[in-house]
This record gives C-alpha cells, structure tokens and sequence, in this order.
C-alpha cells in the first residue's frame, strides 16, 4: 500500500533575534560568526509560546490547508526536545485542540532534530498497514542554548505537521521510500532536569551529522537505485546553512536543488522542525511530479532520509494556508535584553 | 485553579466551544446549559464558533498578576464574536497597536501555569487580524 502526504502546516513566531545582537553581548565577531554559520537571524518564542503551542498551531494549519476531517486522525505523535511537560504528552494536547480524540493513538516523540522525521515513519506504518486511516506526525521545538554557548546563534522556535495517509487520491505527496541509519553517538545531549544541551563541540560534525546523513542519504538512493540528479529538490537538516551546503555537494546535489527548503539563514535551527520546515518550503513552490529527496538528522544519533513524488493535488491545497516564506515575512526585531526575558533566561526572585 | 476545574471546561478553551439556543437562535460563550431567554423552552446546543471578532473595550495591564508580571504591560480586551458572544481575553501584540473595533483572531497560547511543578494551562488568546485591520 503506498504512502504519502496528505496535508502539511507550518508555524514560526514572529520574533527574531539578529546574530550581531547575541554577539554583542558575548563579544564575539558577527560578521565571521554569520559568514561561519550562515545563519543571520532565528525565531524566538513569544512568551506565551511553547513547543505545544507551535504544534497546535502547524497541526490546525495542516487540518485546514486540506480541509481535513480530523476525526480520522487516528495517530497523533509530536516530536520535541523541548516538550513542556517530562510526564504528559504534548500530543494528547495537539489531539484535543484539533478535535481528533478520544479514538486515537497519542505519544511523544524525542530523538534530538529528528524527532519529527521519525513520528513521520512510524505514521506511514500505521497508515501502510491499515491499522489508522491518517496519521499526524509533528516536529516543533523552542529549543534551547545555553547563554554564551554557540548554540544560542542558532536555537531557533518553529514547528510543522504532516498528515499522513495511504489514499492516493488523497496525497500531494508519494512518499516512494525511506531509510535509516542510526548508531550510538554522543554528539549532544541534555541531562534530565538540566535547562541545556551540551555537546561534542567539533565531534558533532563529521562523526555525527556528516557520517549520518550520509549514511541515510546514501542508503536510501542505493535501495531505491536513485542518483541526485533524479531529484528536482534536496532538503537536509539544517543546524546553519553550512553544513547542509556542504553535505549536499559531498553527495552530488547542487545549490538550486537545494534553495528553496534552505530556510535556516533567516530562521534558526528549528531542531526537530528543521528539515521538516526545508520539506514544507518546497512543497510550497515544487510542481506536480517534483521529485524531493530529504534526509533529517539528530544527534544521538541518526539519520531519516525520504523520497517524495509530488502529485497534482498539490495545486489545489498548496495556497490554503500559509507558507514559510509568508511566516518569515515582517518578522518583530528584539534585543538581547527582551530575547533573555522570552527565553526564561531572567528569572524573577 | 485545580485541575479538574480547568480540565472540564478545556475544550472550551481550546476551541471556542460555547453553546446555541435553536429557539431563538442566540448564541452563548461561555456555554449556557439553559437559554436566560427562552427557560423551558429554549433548545440548547454545543456550538463551535468560527473565532474572529472585534475589540469592544480594553485595558493596559501595566501592574500585573502574580505569574503574569513578565508579560508586562499587555492588553486585556473585551472581544465580541462574529456570531455575539463577548468576553474578556488577552490581546497579544504591542500594547500600542489596540484600538476600539479592531479585528481579531485566535490563537492557541499559555493561559498560566501553576508555578514551576504545576500544571500548565493552555487555551485562546487574540492577536490583530491584520489582513482585516
């Protein structure tokens, strides 16, 4: 039974941080930091806004884009690093705000940046085998970076849902195949109770990103018998805009294959939303029998890589909600002071 | 607030749940289990309303709740929905964008929390409308 995307929705606050503004403050260099990174500005969360909050939000922006009946959802699984609660699952909120319960599956998903990715595949199990009709899969996170650390350049807040279903008629998306590759890596990691992630500093490079998505990318296009040049669009976690650039040459994609879902130089890191906002970027301008090939990465670590065939139902639902680019527009610009105040940085006595 | 408190009226929250007298057709938020207007005869409903609305009135909170004191200032509004209903909800912008009639729309947002270890409580707050202002 094929699989595919049915739906899809995204959300990003409307607060931004510039670069120069943390690195003010650090007295770091923002020119060589922005350059090194290729990141300029990342969402920050208002201060009302929470991982559940953004996965209600891109949840009822993926019902309503496809004028979904969202009781046959019958899986609702949110992947975070940053859910509200340790004990009690954001997705149990996301199904009651979309009015998908009570007859439902629900559980939360954490597996670093590729949380998401891998809520997808455990919905286009249930959906390829029958046992749901619809399955929502999300990836949203208000993630965290340490003050002063090199990941509170990047530490953005966004998310996204994707609503999968096995009725071709259905899909604005064949989903033609994915693959896996995962090991025991300590790249990154955050203790529980603790408020941030520590990691391997240079060792999350090549040991960790590059030799796993690599690894998914390579093993998907082997199994499938694909090359890059097959796809019309790349999508590949973005942690910068570094290194998806440069992992996307190492396998042989090009840089117009990869514009459109490159959304981290304006953004951030949106962890587990990451490469799930880059899949939705391009479902937002790909054309009907587009083909989009996207690998995820978390650290831990792993990689989910995904070919995609968009359908022509993607004309019909593509403008019924808004898209990144639309979320991006007319950002709200805040100094380091407000940004410390949103973040739970400053605590009252 | 205690849990079941919240918990029983959380599906009104999330969505804007209230209720509908099909007598004479009046619509009701919060929900109404008996129509004021019609007692006995009124002919109650759950009805989900579709969310956008005006401000009617509001006010800058400038001295804030305990557990609200980092959101300020913020504004706290008098909404009227499209269908009639009023009641008072937060509208999440810059204080200074208010203004009397202005559109607005929901969103889903923290309400409160109960301190560090409590439960957090979620539901809908307003933002301006902008495609409508």
């Amino acid at each position: 039974m094929s699989v595919g995307i049915v739906s899809y929705g995204a959300y990003i606050p409307k607060f931004r941080i510039k670069v120069e503004d943390i690195a003010r403050v650090w007295g770091d260099d923002a020119d060589i930091l922005s350059a090194g990174l290729m990141v300029y500005e990342k969402s920050v969360p208002d201060l009302d806004e929470d991982t559940a909050t953004i996965a209600v939000e891109a949840a009822r922006s993926a019902v309503s884009r496809h004028n979904i009946d969202a009781k046959r959802i019958g899986a609702v699984y949110t992947g975070s690093e940053s859910h509200p609660y340790a004990v009690k699952p954001t997705s149990t909120i996301v199904a009651e705000a979309i009015e998908a319960t009570p007859a439902l599956t629900a559980a939360d998903f954490e597996f670093a940046c590729k949380a998401g990715t891998a809520a997808m595949q455990a919905c286009m199990g249930l959906v390829g085998s029958g046992m749901v009709d619809l399955g929502m899969a999300i990836g949203a996170d208000v993630s965290q970076g340490a003050p002063g650390d090199a990941l509170e350049y990047t530490a953005a807040a966004g998310g996204v849902s994707f609503i999968i279903g096995n009725k071709e008629s259905e899909m604005i998306a064949v989903i033609e195949d994915t693959f896996s590759f995962t090991t025991d890596t300590p790249d990154f990691w955050r203790r529980e109770g603790m408020p941030y992630p520590e990691h391997g500093g240079r060792f999350t490079g090549e040991p960790g990103y590059f030799k796993h998505v690599t690894g998914a990318a390579n093993g998907l296009m082997e199994k499938m018998g694909t090359k890059p040049s097959d796809y019309d669009y790349a999508v590949f976690h973005q942690p910068n805009g570094k290194f998806p650039s440069r992992v996307a040459k190492m396998l042989g994609f090009t840089k117009e294959q990869i514009k459109p879902g490159l959304v981290v130089p304006w953004l951030g890191n949106t962890y587990s939303g990451s490469c799930m906002m880059g899949i939705a970027a391009t479902l937002d301008q790909a054309k009907p029998g587009d083909r989009i090939f996207a690998t995820a990465f978390g650290s831990g670590a792993g990689g989910d890589a995904f070919s995609f065939r968009v359908t022509d139902k993607i004309d019909e639902v593509r403008d019924a909600a808004p898209k990144v680019q639309e979320l991006l527009k007319d950002p709200v610009y805040m100094d380091y002071a407000m940004y410390a105040k949103h973040k739970g940085k400053i605590r009252l006595a | 607030m205690s849990v079941a408190r919240f918990w029983r009226k959380q599906i009104n929250r999330y969505n804007i749940v209230g209720t509908h007298c099909k007598t004479c057709d009046t619509h009701y938020y919060p929900p109404r289990n008996v129509c004021p207007k019609c007692r006995r005869d009124g002919d109650i409903e759950a009805y989900k309303f579709a969310g956008p609305g005006n401000v009617v009135t509001y006010t800058i909170i400038h001295t804030a709740a305990e557990g609200f004191e980092m959101q300020a200032p913020y504004a706290l509004a008098i909404i009227e929905l499209d269908e009639g209903p009023r009641f008072t909800s937060q509208v999440v912008c810059d204080p200074k964008e208010v203004s009397i009639g202005m559109r607005v729309k929901p969103v889903f947002r923290k309400l409160g929390e109960s301190g560090d270890k409590g439960m957090i409580y979620y539901g809908t707050k307003y933002v301006p409308d902008n495609d409508r202002n």
